[in-house]
């Protein structure tokens, strides 16, 4: 039956996160936009809440640990509205507090999204309840994960790792890193590995933090990892070189299935935030949205503005399908990366469109709008550019392999 | 769940699908073109689970009535879960709408196109098909026990992926049934419904839009003066499907209390009809309908010229035209994905490069945002929820986005998709009808 409505029991967990993002992100997001860097302490309290929320049910919290492609199910004719669903709709609230506060709540770090998603029990034993941050892109590879050259050579009991990491989000902030790196570079990709390092390991050097562009409230690190051991047991997945499947690359690459979905939802997020302050604004101005009248009838800014709603509801449609998909153990790689191709797109089109229509009011520094605008582009970069969701979206309509369509 | 619940689930599962199946089961028409073991087989494992019990139960046509309230469809129960799969029913009905549009309609589209017209029997079928009573109310003969906006969307939506043109002049007719069955007086539905429900539909259109740039339908160029008892209109209504065939018409048309729906016979003195062909659309023999003097009795007035009524069904037909233009641009994207790998350029098909790989991508994204939004108005209308702002924010996407992948479905084609001998050109003309329709077309 169909229905794109927000389930009536997440709608709890949606006015929840709503309220964090109202009361705790918006008053600290411009404070840590301009102390880049400086870490939001505020959020301490709040991770604990969050943890809380996810030990207490099975609907999902607000981050990336429930991204498992499993769920309860909801009796009614075999449809499930689950965790990924759930953790979709909690970012988007969240994001449209701040999404660069998201991104530096505790313990939700990518890194853990790949522990959640393809650790064994033992290493979610050991592992489980830390803050764990992602170190995949290098110097020579960003896009081209099966590029990477960071290399892991067994020795004895321990692997030793070398190699150069950059853009590791929450990378001087998170407890563990989940470096990947290659155990053979002649192989390519079926020998890319992900493992697991403690941040406070002596070979693993943070050379410096980014200044960026936006989200500038997450720091962004640079590492070099010389000579560092980790033990056997911190590698995630399996050691044998020869097969690419759920255990190797395929898995390290599947968790970004299950986390595009969660990056989309950000972009929602960050474009609502901006439509809707944009809207109460030129409501100031005296453009009222009329959504009976033909857009052309209108204001050209209520006419733009229709055109920014239709593209950002499309984003938030189809993201919500891709969650939804997941919960119902549906193959969503493709729709996956539709969500994220569109509302990474929209995001910065919105944004960026909100600030030309509210003007110096949106451009200065007085408000958020020129802030949303700076972090929006992010969002059509990490987790897979713009231009790696179209090849993804293109190869899966076309039936072609990557060597096909490179 | 109770035993008790049960049934009533079972019960309500009857009132919306099974008098729809059984008049379709109880035609030829499936035996004629051939695809009734098809439907057969998509209805078995479509509904199993759920359905086996009701099949039993025939549908009982209830006597007219002609005093009394005007009968109206339920609106749905609230649902509780995020959901994107059609129902049994709806799938079972997609599924032979989409054999009908993949069999008949497409292999008719070329010469309908060129010949602007139609064989009557390709429309006889579609009438068969029984799309044109979704919005008839059961007590007169309808099929649908609660209002079925996402129900018409889906069967546009199939039956656009044959051709758009051919399903704006078949579902036409729809649309004042619909019309009638939302807002029409107890002595209308009584007079005109009937026919809708039975072999012999009569051509109809819904009559909004005016030939002026920048038409808005709440400020009408048509007007309305009290004669007396009657009304006496004046105005022009601009695209009308299959004009010169109607022998009824819905037309929107201003009165001092503001834009008002009015039922106006075709042999109502002072009409006429003009031909306007158009850009695309051009099985559907578009035309001009001129009111010139045109006097109708008192009764011709819907709704009693509420204004919430009206705007319901300028809003209820963007939906319809979102749908059909996601049904378009699906079929944009189902053609050009064999052309593009099967095409060679410079030793290697063309779809191995970005630039063209890209632009498939696009028209899958877009159009999979088409039929979100689309559904998401629909389903909102059928939940009894307000549904204005949805079904703006469809418009605007199907407007933008069906325009850009009817230009980009010629374009991966090349001079190829220039010529007639492929329908890329035919949609790229057709396309562009989402962002300019007002009315004609309801859910």
């Amino acid at each position: 039956m169909i229905n794109l409505e927000i389930p009536k029991k997440f709608k709890p967990l949606v006015s929840q996160a709503n309220q964090v993002a109202t009361e705790v992100f918006r008053p600290i997001s411009r404070k840590y936009d301009e102390a880049e860097h400086s870490y939001p302490k505020e959020l301490d309290m709040l991770a604990s809440l969050i943890d809380g929320m996810n030990e207490g049910s099975d609907i999902g919290g607000a981050g990336a640990a429930g991204v498992r492609r499993e769920s309860n199910g909801d009796g009614d004719s075999g449809n499930r509205n689950g965790s990924n669903l759930s953790t979709v709709l909690g970012i988007i609230e969240l994001c449209w507090g701040d999404v660069g506060l998201l991104l530096s709540m505790p313990r939700q770090g990518l890194g853990n999204s790949a522990i959640a998603s393809v650790a064994s029990d033992e290493q979610l034993e050991h592992y489980g309840g830390r803050w764990a941050a992602m170190a995949i892109t290098e110097p020579e590879a960003g896009s081209d994960s099966a590029a990477i050259r960071t290399t892991a050579d067994l020795d004895g009991d321990e692997y030793v790792l070398n190699g150069e990491k950059i853009f590791v989000t929450s990378g001087d902030r998170a407890d563990l890193i989940v470096v990947w790196a290659t155990l053979d570079p002649s192989v390519g990709r079926a020998a890319i590995r992900s493992f697991i390092v403690e941040r406070d390991n002596p070979g693993l050097k943070l050379d410096r933090l980014e200044h960026k562009l936006g989200i500038r409230a997450s720091d962004t690190a640079n590492f070099t990892l010389q000579n560092c051991r980790v033990p056997k047991e911190a590698l995630l997945g399996s050691s044998e070189v020869k097969v690419d499947t759920k255990q190797g690359f395929g898995g390290a690459m599947q968790t970004f299935d299950n986390t595009r979905p969660l990056v989309a939802a950000m972009a929602v997020g960050v474009a609502r935030a901006s439509l809707d302050e944009t809207r109460t604004r030129l409501a100031e101005a005296g453009v009222e949205i009329d959504y009976t009248a033909p857009a052309f009838g209108q204001h050209a800014a209520a006419a733009r503005f229709l055109e920014m709603e239709a593209d950002y509801e499309a984003a938030r449609l189809l993201t919500l399908q891709a969650a939804w998909m997941a919960d119902n153990g549906k193959p969503n790689s493709l729709q996956a990366s539709m969500a994220k191709a569109k509302a990474g797109r929209t995001c910065v089109d919105v944004s960026l469109g909100c600030v030309e229509l509210c003007g110096s009011v949106g451009y200065g520094e007085n408000e958020l709008l020129e802030k949303w605008a700076r972090d929006a582009k992010i969002l059509d970069i990490f987790e897979g550019t713009q231009q790696i969701q179209l090849l993804i979206v293109a190869r899966q309509l076309l039936g072609k392999s990557s060597a096909d369509l490179r | 769940m109770t035993a008790t619940q049960d049934k009533s689930v079972a019960d309500r599962s009857m009132g919306l699908g099974l008098r729809w199946l059984n008049r379709l089961a109880g035609s030829s028409l499936l035996d004629r073109i051939h695809i009734r073991r098809h439907v057969e087989r998509a209805l078995y494992s479509g509904t199993k689970n759920g359905f086996r019990s009701a099949t039993a139960a025939g549908r009982t046509f209830k006597a007219v009535q002609t005093l009394g309230k005007p009968a109206r469809q339920a609106t749905g129960k609230p649902r509780s879960l995020f959901d994107i799969t059609p129902d049994d029913e709806q799938q079972m009905f997609q599924e032979a709408v989409r054999e009908f549009a993949a069999n008949k309609v497409r292999p008719a589209a070329l010469e309908a196109d060129a010949s602007r017209a139609i064989s009557g029997e390709l429309l006889a079928q579609t009438s068969e098909l029984g799309v044109n009573m979704l919005g008839v109310p059961e007590e007169l003969g309808g099929v649908m026990h609660e209002q079925a906006a996402v129900s018409a969307a889906l069967i546009g939506e199939a039956l656009a992926h044959g051709d758009m043109g051919i399903a704006y002049a078949a579902l036409a007719p729809g649309a004042v049934a619909t019309a009638i069955g939302h807002w029409g007086t107890a002595e209308q539905e009584a007079a005109y419904l009937p026919s809708f429900t039975g072999e012999d539909t009569p051509a109809a259109a819904l009559a909004i839009l005016e030939p002026r740039p920048l038409f808005d339908p709440l400020k009408l160029e048509t007007k309305a003066r009290r004669d007396g008892e009657d009304w006496v209109i004046d105005g022009v209504k601009s695209l009308v499907a299959r004009a010169k065939e109607c022998e009824l018409f819905v037309v929107a048309v201003e009165t001092e209390d503001g834009p008002a729906l009015f039922v106006v016979e075709s042999g109502a003195s002072g009409l006429s009809v003009e031909d306007e062909p158009a850009m695309g659309l051009r099985p559907a023999t578009t035309g001009r309908l001129v009111l010139e003097g045109a006097r109708v009795p008192g009764s011709a007035l819907m709704a009693e010229g509420k204004r919430e009524a009206y705007v319901e069904c300028i809003e209820r037909a963007r939906i319809a035209w979102c749908a059909l233009a996601t049904g378009t641009s699906q079929a944009v994207l189902d053609y050009v994905i064999p052309y593009v790998n099967e095409r060679t350029a410079f030793g290697e098909p063309i779809s191995n490069r970005q630039a063209v790989a890209f632009g498939v991508s696009d028209i899958g994204i877009e159009t999979e945002g088409m039929r979100l939004t689309t559904y998401r108005a629909a389903s909102r209308a059928d939940q009894g929820e307000d549904f204005s702002r949805e079904a703006a924010l469809a418009r605007r996407l199907c407007a933008a986005k069906g325009m850009q992948i009817g230009s980009e479905g010629v374009q991966l084609l090349g001079g190829h998709g220039f010529v007639k001998e492929h329908p890329v050109e035919r949609w790229y003309r057709d396309l562009r009808a989402a962002g300019v329709m007002e009315g004609a077309l309801l859910v």
